[in-house]
């Protein structure tokens, strides 16, 4: 009897559990078109000059706009583990652009991630962080887009996204479990300066789209924030910003965090690969106090519980040839012991860049090179040469082993291992 | 006029050119020495061989010597898409247009001489139609000869037209099927790109192999002007 009745009941629970869940996809889906008020935005050469600011900021050209390309025409894709998805044009034209959208439809874009058609966006476009946007900033970037910058028609590249990402459907089952549109709480046991950069820092800055850990369908995991997170696509490693053995701020002074924000360099480090891109395009742009209040909130941030390792380095102590591959081709620029020279060479004795656990960037800037980025502050940045050309694999992990072993430092080897999936990543001409 | 007249004359001029000079130095950058931009420049100096020389390697071109202009449009191009390579292109991501120019400047001042012209791996026939089409042109195919934008001695033009000489065959022949296929690319009107279109496979690896033959005249500097105006528009060059 039990038996005979329980496959229904089950059943009939299985549906509307089925149906329920349909019905909260199909609601994501179409959207809610009562929930924005029109209101129409007098735009003061005051809020255009603040939008163009917060843009900056934002860093919203950083995809929106092809490298050479029209400002903010879109077009530059952004590879993800689920295909690549295609920046928007933002340009007013009224056809392919943002010129047919009113300030509401921007802030729902911003705040909801939906475009004007109700359709959902991809979170490569960074909402779930955006969402914290006041309504004032999103009115002035969104006075800033429609006044200042120059219409083109351009349609939108169709992104590539592999099934099942390419539907509706999925968004919306991603967004039912990873989203909700947000705005910023002040903490009132704070200062005014670590709310303002607690609001930059979480939101418009999106810091956290990079330095956060992402779970396998790339959304935020709760405990994770800005705790270091691999570039999937683009092999750089976003280094934690808690951690003490990575790029955690807590113990630098303020002026010296804002400096290396504003200038891409200060005593305590210099900026590297893409977020040597991020301060050349957006926060060197940062006016002084906001500057120090983003670094108020990264100073503060609580310290991630990573124990500072020590490895077995000493055991595997490198050899006289690696410590001769240093003297012929790094103890010029960096020192005879790692002392590197301020202001133009890093040193490598006590950097955290050298012996972080992970070796993604130190390997990628021997093979590649790279210049800190040119800024007020630095307006003729030192360049780091590429030795992909010079230097074997094999020779790179014995130089490297070295380095990281010498004056102090105490990490891990670096393997002939490690060298292989960059040399490939690197696709050298 | 009154004596105290001019003297109010006389310092507002004055204050008006020390305005003047502190706006400029303000807002250019603070020209380096030539020992602090050769550190800063290790970095291209490593591929590009000391001092702009190349180093033993057949597609990194020698530097040193080459149009400011040509320098600085390449630089951006690199940094920008429109020539594609990797190295160069991470490289000059964060660097501001003004770096760019003073980076052409420093390699474009280096004066240093140029390797011996390489023997021609090419038979006759394709050394004499290298020959043909850098000198004369093929005006049944509407092709200018090379030397009427790149100088009758063929090292170039001042600002922004290179010269073809003491570089690597493998290099040219690289370059011209790349602005063939349009891997590499200028500011529009392309010029370049539409001349590598024009030319076959054959042409370019004649083109090519003539050109690195030619031993570099011992005025090796690019020309202050060309005798008549460009065959074709040119984007990034001022005509």
């Amino acid at each position: 009897m039990k038996l005979k009745w329980g496959i229904p009941i089950a059943l009939s629970a299985c549906v509307l559990a089925a149906l329920f869940i349909g019905a909260l996809l199909v609601k994501e889906v179409m959207g809610d078109s009562t929930s924005y008020i029109p209101r129409k935005i007098d735009a003061t050469s005051e809020q255009i000059a603040r939008g163009a600011y917060l843009a900056q900021i934002g860093n919203c050209s950083g995809c929106h706009t092809m490298p050479g390309g029209e400002p903010y025409a879109g077009g530059k894709g952004v590879s993800t583990p689920f295909g690549t998805i295609y920046a928007g044009n933002l340009t007013p034209d009224p056809a392919t652009g943002i010129g047919s959208w009113g300030a509401n439809d921007f802030y729902r874009a911003l705040h909801e991630g939906r475009s004007r058609d109700g359709r959902l966006l991809y979170p490569a476009f960074p909402y779930p962080n955006i969402s914290l946007t006041t309504r004032e900033d999103s009115d002035a970037i969104y006075a800033f887009l429609m006044n200042r910058v120059a219409p083109v028609k351009r349609e939108s590249t169709a992104h590539t996204l592999r099934f099942p990402f390419n539907n509706q459907l999925a968004l919306a089952a991603w967004r039912l479990l990873y989203f909700t549109p947000t705005a910023y709480q002040p903490d009132a046991t704070q200062s005014v300066s670590w709310n303002r950069g607690a609001y930059l820092v979480q939101g418009l800055a999106h810091c956290g789209a990079c330095h956060s850990t992402r779970n396998a369908l790339g959304a935020p995991i709760a405990g994770h924030a800005y705790d270091g997170a691999m570039m999937p696509l683009n092999d750089w490693y976003a280094p934690s910003l808690t951690a003490r053995n990575e790029a955690s701020v807590a113990d630098w002074e303020i002026a010296q965090i804002s400096a290396w924000l504003k200038h891409g360099i200060s005593e305590r480090g210099t900026a590297l690969g893409p977020m040597a891109e991020v301060v050349y395009q957006s926060t060197q742009h940062l006016r002084d106090d906001d500057a120090q209040a983003m670094a108020t909130y990264l100073k503060a941030l609580a310290p991630s519980a990573t124990p500072l390792t020590t490895n077995a380095a000493a055991s595997r102590k490198a050899d006289a040839q690696s410590e001769k591959l240093y003297v012929d081709h790094c103890s010029k620029c960096h020192g005879d012991k790692g002392e590197g020279k301020p202001g133009a060479f890093p040193a490598l004795a006590g950097n955290r860049a050298v012996t972080m656990a992970n070796t993604t960037n130190l390997i990628r800037v021997v093979l590649a090179g790279g210049f800190a980025p040119a800024t007020t502050g630095n307006p003729q940045p030192h360049g780091m040469p590429p030795y992909y050309h010079l230097l074997s694999d094999a020779e790179i992990a014995k130089l490297l082993t070295f380095v990281r072993s010498s004056w102090g430092n105490n990490a891990a080897a670096v393997t002939d291992l490690d060298m292989v999936k960059y040399r490939n990543a690197l696709r050298t001409p | 006029m009154k004596i105290s007249d001019l003297r109010v004359g006389v310092a507002r001029v004055a204050t008006a050119a020390i305005a003047l000079l502190l706006a400029a130095h303000c807002t250019a950058q603070t020209a380096l020495s030539f020992d602090a931009m050769t550190e800063r420049l290790e970095a291209c100096i490593a591929c590009h061989g000391k001092e702009g020389r190349t180093i033993n390697a057949e597609y990194l071109p020698r530097i040193a010597g080459k149009p400011a202009g040509y320098l600085y449009n390449q630089l951006v191009n690199f940094r920008d898409g429109r020539r594609n390579n990797a190295v160069m292109s991470h490289l000059l991501q964060p660097l501001s247009d003004a770096y760019l120019r003073e980076i052409a400047q420093y390699f474009s001042a280096l004066d240093l001489p140029y390797p011996p012209p390489q023997a021609p791996k090419v038979s006759a026939d394709a050394l004499r139609l290298g020959e043909t089409l850098v000198l004369r042109g093929d005006a049944s195919r509407k092709l200018p000869a090379c030397s009427r934008c790149h100088g009758t001695p063929m090292t170039g033009v001042t600002p922004a037209i290179p010269g073809l000489l003491g570089l690597p065959s493998a290099y040219l022949s690289a370059q011209l099927g790349a602005w063939r296929a349009g891997q590499r690319r200028a500011h529009a009107p392309d010029c370049m790109g539409e001349m590598a279109k024009s030319l076959t496979p054959d042409d370019i690896n004649a083109v090519a192999s003539w050109l690195a033959a030619q031993p570099v005249p011992s005025i090796s500097k690019p020309i202050a002007s060309l005798p008549a105006p460009l065959p074709i528009r040119c984007g990034g060059v001022p005509q």
